[in-house]
């Protein structure tokens, strides 16, 4: 598996906080935000996947976009290859682009109707290079060649595709610049059971070959724990573990991973006869409206008092794995008094 | 309601579904066979376009006709063909002795009308239940569902409740007049997996206290494995594989199962370092097919699956399989 230690960090996300205003009336009056990524800090490793997890509206994409600046970040810092990006103006971000691209989930969406495949590969490729025409098709065919896609589609549109083909397709496009770093927001979830395994070694063979750095945003955790070197699990806006892939599978800490996990039906009839299944109770709260304290505090089955008091922080507890719980605070005074301090209004 | 000397609550024999477009025909549904049997949970999987929903829908009729037109094929329920039946007396089938619930409860759920009349008005129609009676079964049957609070929250409508809820909702729905069969296309397929995992709990609960039988589409191999007694697996509009769950787990006998089953990645034991891959797309169904669905997918395939579409082979006890390759001696078939 992936070792961390002497890898180089490539990004460096540190309090990371994406917060949506909210606008209700006739005047459009500021009402309160919705807290989509409230204060999360990690790191990406050149070379590997960061697996993101967590349950539909808890951050995922919201994290995944204003890492790659799709959106302009509440607060908090993100460093690529050390450069400050978090707040960085657009030319800057012009010249950072080619190293940064995403892989849409949706792919019958996030590809332009009328532009045919080339032109949409292509299209990256005028915006940031300064190839000629014969050249710039010799590099869609490359492209094409690397993702699977038949040469003599080139001049096809999307919907004349299928959904595997549409989201090699988008591949192709992320790849077209060389990137770096690659954002992948559940590029398998519109996909059937048989084309994932595809798309899926796809983005393997390619990141071995072209060294690429991946998030994988996904809620499939199945294929998460193929695919990824370390996993971050997120809950209601914040990362509430953060481990080694074989051990947080393994050994889940947070009572919200453990829960996670032991929903997730095996494909195996006899792992369901003695299968302890943690059942939650309710719903994720809004983000909106988090509750006080932990905010895993209303669902959480060993929720303790000062949960519903103290917001516990992520801490590392043991090499590379990162806990945010008070089961596990050495020292709770400590963990209290850091929790303590206003960390927004 | 006499039953006629059948052992089954539903038997489908040779359905045939077809949707004429202006791109052609979709034949989406071929000579598709399946017996329900009473208290029993068939699991149906298999890929998007397989033909799932199709056939389901046709055996309630709930297809737009056109472009939709049942070419053949017969339906017993409760000793009548729903193939040949008049529209009203499916119509009293349907919702009441066969209920439904789909996959996305907020297109099913009407917006402007609160949930407890949307549960009540079926008990209403199909039960002759007075105002006060339905609202009292409406509450015990939002209650039966999982949702807290239950007579207060009649009043609300969708958009109040989670996406969870919702399904809960129609759930509660579609048990309103006690049905038979309840068909369940995809229900779980929009919720979170910790969401799901509740809905599945309900239904193994319900299973218990009502014993209903139970077609429960999804293209999830794990909760297939978690509920379903028998398991259905469709390809290309057709039936390719039948087996008690335990069996058709253990015991693949067509090559689609089989690959699909290697396909997906494990959550716990042994990670495989690669996936197997299904190469290749899912067929066009633009003609009634002369030969295997699967042919130009499969890596056993030989002359024959070019000419002959394979009838279901019995391949073990209670279990067949739509392929002319015998994995069990591992030769071609002879028949
Ligand atoms: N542009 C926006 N304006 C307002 N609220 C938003 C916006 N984008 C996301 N949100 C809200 O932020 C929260 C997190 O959303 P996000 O899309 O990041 O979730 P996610 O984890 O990617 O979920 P999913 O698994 O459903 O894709 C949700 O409550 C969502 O409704
Ligand atoms: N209204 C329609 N018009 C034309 N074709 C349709 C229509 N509905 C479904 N089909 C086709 O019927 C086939 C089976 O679809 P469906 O039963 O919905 O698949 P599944 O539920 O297994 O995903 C597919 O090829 C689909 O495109
Ligand atoms: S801090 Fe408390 S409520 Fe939060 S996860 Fe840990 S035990 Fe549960
Ligand atoms: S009949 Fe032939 S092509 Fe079809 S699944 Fe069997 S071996 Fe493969
Ligand atoms: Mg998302
Ligand atoms: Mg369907």
């Amino acid at each position: 598996m992936f070792d961390t230690s002497g890898a180089k960090k490539l990004v460096e996300v540190r309090d990371l906080t994406m917060h949506f205003p909210i606008r209700t009336g006739l005047l459009r009056r500021l009402t309160g935000s919705v807290k989509a990524v409230d204060g999360v800090s990690f790191d990406i490793y050149e070379g590997e996947t960061l697996g993101l997890v967590g349950e539909s509206g808890c951050g995922k994409s919201s994290c995944g976009r204003a890492i790659l600046r799709l959106y302009d970040p509440t607060a908090g810092s993100i460093r690529l290859e050390g450069e400050e990006i978090a707040h960085a103006p657009f030319d800057k971000l012009r010249r950072l682009r080619p190293k940064m691209q995403m892989v849409f989930q949706d792919p019958q969406a996030s590809l332009n109707p009328r532009m045919t495949v080339a032109g949409i590969i292509g299209e990256p490729l005028m915006e940031h290079t300064k190839l000629n025409a014969a050249k710039r098709l010799e590099r869609i065919y490359e492209l094409m060649d690397a993702v699977g896609l038949n040469r003599e589609f080139a001049n096809r549109y999307p919907h004349e595709f299928s959904g595997g083909q549409r989201q090699r397709i988008g591949i192709a496009r992320a790849l077209a610049l060389n990137p770096k770093f690659i954002v992948c927001d559940e590029p398998i979830a519109a996909l059937d059971v048989s084309i994932q395994a595809q798309v899926v070694n796809l983005l393997e063979e390619l990141q071995d070959r072209l060294g690429l750095t991946y998030l994988f945003i996904s809620h499939d955790l199945s294929m998460v724990r193929h695919i990824a070197d370390r996993v971050a699990v997120m809950y209601l806006g914040r990362v509430v573990e953060l481990a080694p892939r074989d051990a947080l599978f393994a050994d889940p800490m947070h009572p919200y991973t453990t829960a996670l996990l032991s929903a997730v039906p095996e494909p195996d009839p006899a792992s369901h006869d003695d299968a302890e299944r943690i059942i939650l109770q309710g719903d994720v709260p809004s983000p909106a409206n988090p509750p006080k304290g932990c905010n895993f505090c209303t669902r959480c089955p060993r929720v303790m008092e000062i949960c519903r008091q103290i917001d516990p922080v992520i801490r590392e507890i043991a090499p590379g794995r990162h806990v945010a719980c008070h089961l596990y605070a050495e020292d709770t005074h400590k963990t209290a008094a850091h929790a303590a301090q206003p960390t927004e209004v | 309601m006499p039953d006629g000397a059948t052992p089954f609550v539903l038997d489908v024999k040779d359905l045939k579904t077809v949707f004429r477009t202006r791109g052609g025909e979709v034949h989406a549904v071929n000579n598709v066979s399946f017996t329900l049997k009473p208290g029993e949970l068939l699991g149906v999987v298999g890929e998007s376009g397989s033909g799932k929903s199709v056939t389901m829908m046709s055996l309630i009729r709930l297809l737009p006709m056109p472009p939709a037109e049942i070419r053949g094929g017969s339906v017993m329920f409760e000793g009548q063909d729903l193939a040949r039946i008049p529209e009203e007396m499916m119509r009293a089938i349907r919702g009441a002795r066969i209920g439904m619930v789909f996959q996305d409860p907020m297109t099913s759920l009407n917006p402007v009308f609160t949930v407890g009349y949307q549960i009540m008005e079926p008990l209403r129609t199909h039960m002759g239940l007075s105002k006060a009676q339905a609202t009292t079964r409406a509450a015990e049957l939002l209650d039966l569902a999982g949702i807290p609070d239950a007579r207060r929250r009649l009043a609300d409508y969708p958009h109040q409740f989670s996406g969870g809820m919702r399904q809960r909702v129609m759930i509660a729905i579609a048990l309103a007049c006690d049905p038979k069969v309840l068909i369940a296309d995809e229900p779980t397929t929009a919720l979170d997996v910790t969401i799901q995992a509740q809905i599945l709990e309900l239904i193994k609960e319900l299973r218990q206290k009502l014993g209903m039988a139970i077609v429960w589409i999804t293209h999830d191999l794990g909760v297939i494995a978690g509920i379903a007694d028998r398991v259905m697996v469709m390809y290309g509009g057709q039936v390719v594989e039948q087996a008690p769950v335990r069996e058709l787990f253990a015991n693949p006998q067509h090559p689609y199962t089989r690959m699909l089953l290697e396909t997906v990645p494990h959550i716990r034991g042994e990670r495989a370092a690669k996936l197997r891959v299904i190469q290749g797309q899912p067929p066009i169904l633009s003609r009634a097919p002369d030969s295997c669905p699967f042919r130009a997918r499969c890596p056993q395939a030989f002359d024959r699956c070019a000419h002959e579409n394979p009838a279901r082979f019995d391949v073990g006890p209670a279990h067949d399989a739509a392929c002319f390759w015998d994995f069990k001696t591992g030769a071609k078939r002879d028949v």
